[in-house]
């Protein structure tokens, strides 16, 4: 077969592979430089870690055995009975749990409140003030950095023991995400509504509610469903710190080595967790199509 | 505008008649907005009503606040500030081995899960269920039970970062292998590649600056699960911010979070920079 590559002038191919060459060994170095600093980062993380691989090597078959120690002992024969003993006390379990899930809903719905007030401040596109703006997104930056469970501690201290400061914790925290995204939804709406309802003599309220509200509205639920999820998870682990919920249950099963409790009572948070996140989905979905007939 | 209101209102009737679908709105559309709106209320008094909430317990949980937070000024480390720093790097330190050793974890775990890479249904279902599951267990969780297993201090952190972590880099690593060009992979077989070739010169260039970036993502708020997972005793900042909260040192406590907002503000900046600069170089490749 007769080649019908067309072959460059000798120099001309010198030339070009060069470079070729040249580009790769300056990505390599660029990579290589990366690494060590990664590896430079390793060994320093690795001091203030205090990661010692002898000490992990003889304990590493313990977490197997733990794994293992989770499984109940069930048999086919007895397998209602077996069933019964190893989710012994469903009842005052599943009780927590809608503590849980009822403690997240408030948490999210006041976090959305907040939110929903706030934003409209942190937008640039409605608030001309400018230390207006600045000091509603500090204060949603605040509140959505400091972890939630650091609030909790913290409410837990002011309140008492119980749902209300775990409650609050969530709202706290969720009016900062919820008034970001929020912010960002505004900030992204179509100006033309609100020039209008602003030409026929609407004040600040009346505005929002016919020119942003019917822009905003389906994102705003989308946005704070999700949140609903992400507020489930933690409402699950607001009892750590004694702010309710089926987290405190949890903490004593797994401190007192009462294992096949904790497989129990994780299979039901997990069971929770992944209705809810079907359950929301599905929802967001039926909003989606619900904003677009007419 | 004051012309045009009263012009509008004499109108009125022709207006309703002219444009009947802006003045009445579905009745059944408008039922279900108030039957919502009921619903969520009804729900949420039902729930301040089973928490316990009380408006003389939130009006003295305010006061009690306020008192706080009138005695964290001014944050002060007091004598303990070389303790808090060494606090500090153990906390940076625990996200980032966490981070890295999810990642390597999940690496090979992302191929297993792709669609593309092992066509085999069920263990593409099995592999993304058992990923679903350890995602759904939250990072506290993990560290109460690695510390039942390696003991206190902050291995049981970076283990317990790892672990809930792998499920979640396991998930967004397939998804990005799944959705990469099939093209390089056919070029790469078809001259005479093996399928382990393939892998190395086709998918991961394609793949490498996403996952590359995720995992940078997660460094950041692995930053911030590194501050709390000290509360349950893993290690970290968070071990002396619950410690201090106990015995009510308020200047100490805020002196704390004023450290973990700094760190975790700083670790945001130099992440996103490290980022960009991965996307940007490879946009090419990846888009």
């Amino acid at each position: 077969m007769v080649s019908a590559v067309v072959r460059l002038p000798t120099p001309q191919l010198e030339d070009a592979l060069a470079r070729y060459r040249a580009a790769v060994a300056a990505k390599r170095l660029r990579t290589a430089l990366g690494l060590a600093l990664l590896a430079g980062a390793l060994v320093l993380a690795g001091i203030a870690g205090e990661v010692d691989a002898t000490k992990f090597l003889a304990n590493i078959h313990r977490l197997p055995a733990y794994l293992w120690n989770l499984a109940p002992s069930l048999s086919w024969g007895n397998l209602a009975k077996d069933l019964d003993d190893w989710f012994w006390n469903l009842g005052e379990w599943s009780r927590l749990l809608v503590d849980t899930l009822l403690i997240a809903y408030l948490g999210t719905l006041l976090g959305m409140l907040g939110a929903f007030l706030l934003c409209f401040f942190a937008s640039a596109n409605l608030e001309n003030r400018r230390w207006v703006r600045i000091a509603s997104r500090r204060f949603l930056e605040f509140c959505r950095t400091v972890p939630e469970i650091v609030f909790a501690l913290l409410f837990v201290v002011a309140f008492g023991l119980g749902a209300m400061p775990g409650v609050l914790a969530l709202a706290i925290h969720s009016l900062g995400a919820l008034g970001k995204l929020f912010a960002e939804v505004v900030e992204n709406i179509d100006m033309k509504p609100v020039e209008g309802a602003t030409a026929t003599g609407a004040g600040w309220i009346s505005g929002i509610r016919f020119a942003v509200l019917p822009q905003v509205m389906s994102n705003f639920a989308s946005y704070t469903l999700l949140r609903f999820e992400i507020n489930v998870r933690g409402a699950a682990v607001m009892g750590f710190v004694g702010a309710g919920g089926i987290g405190q249950e949890l903490m004593v099963a797994i401190r007192k080595f009462y294992y096949t409790d904790v497989s129990a009572i994780l299979i039901l948070i997990i069971a929770t967790v992944i209705v809810i996140d079907l359950a929301t989905e599905r929802l967001r979905h039926w909003l989606i199509g619900f904003e677009q007939r007419p | 505008m004051s012309a045009l209101r009263p012009a509008a209102l004499a109108e009125m009737e022709a207006l309703r008649r002219r444009h009947p679908g802006v003045f009445c709105r579905s009745l059944g559309r408008r039922a279900l907005v108030v039957f919502t709106i009921t619903g969520l209320l009804v729900l949420a008094g039902y729930s301040f009503w089973r928490l316990e909430f009380s408006l003389t317990r939130f009006g003295s949980g305010l006061a009690q606040l306020a008192h706080v937070v009138a005695l964290m000024f001014p944050p002060a480390p007091g004598n303990q500030l070389p303790v808090f720093l060494g606090a500090l790097a153990e906390t940076l330190a625990i996200a980032l081995l966490g981070t890295l050793t999810a990642a390597v974890l999940a690496f090979p775990v992302g191929f297993l899960a792709a669609k593309n890479v092992v066509p085999n249904m069920f263990a593409h279902f099995a592999v993304r269920r058992v990923l679903d599951t350890i995602r759904g267990v939250d990072v506290l969780i993990w560290a109460l039970i690695f510390i039942n297993v390696v003991g206190l201090g902050p291995f049981a952190g970076i283990l317990a970062i790892a672990m809930s972590d792998c499920g979640a880099f396991g998930k967004m690593f397939s998804e990005a292998i799944e959705t990469a060009d099939k093209k390089p992979v056919e070029g790469i077989a078809s001259t005479g590649g093996s399928q382990l070739q393939a892998v190395r010169f086709a998918l991961i260039p394609q793949v490498f600056p996403v996952m590359a970036s995720q995992v940078l993502y997660y460094f950041e708020s692995n930053t911030r699960s590194a501050t709390i997972i000290g509360i349950v005793g893993a290690g970290g900042i968070g071990l002396h911010l619950s410690e201090q909260i106990r015995v009510l040192d308020w200047n100490k406590v805020a002196f704390l979070v004023l450290m973990i907002l700094v760190t975790v503000a700083a670790i945001d900046w130099i992440s996103s920079r490290i980022r960009f600069a991965i996307i940007g170089r490879s946009a090419m490749v990846v888009g």
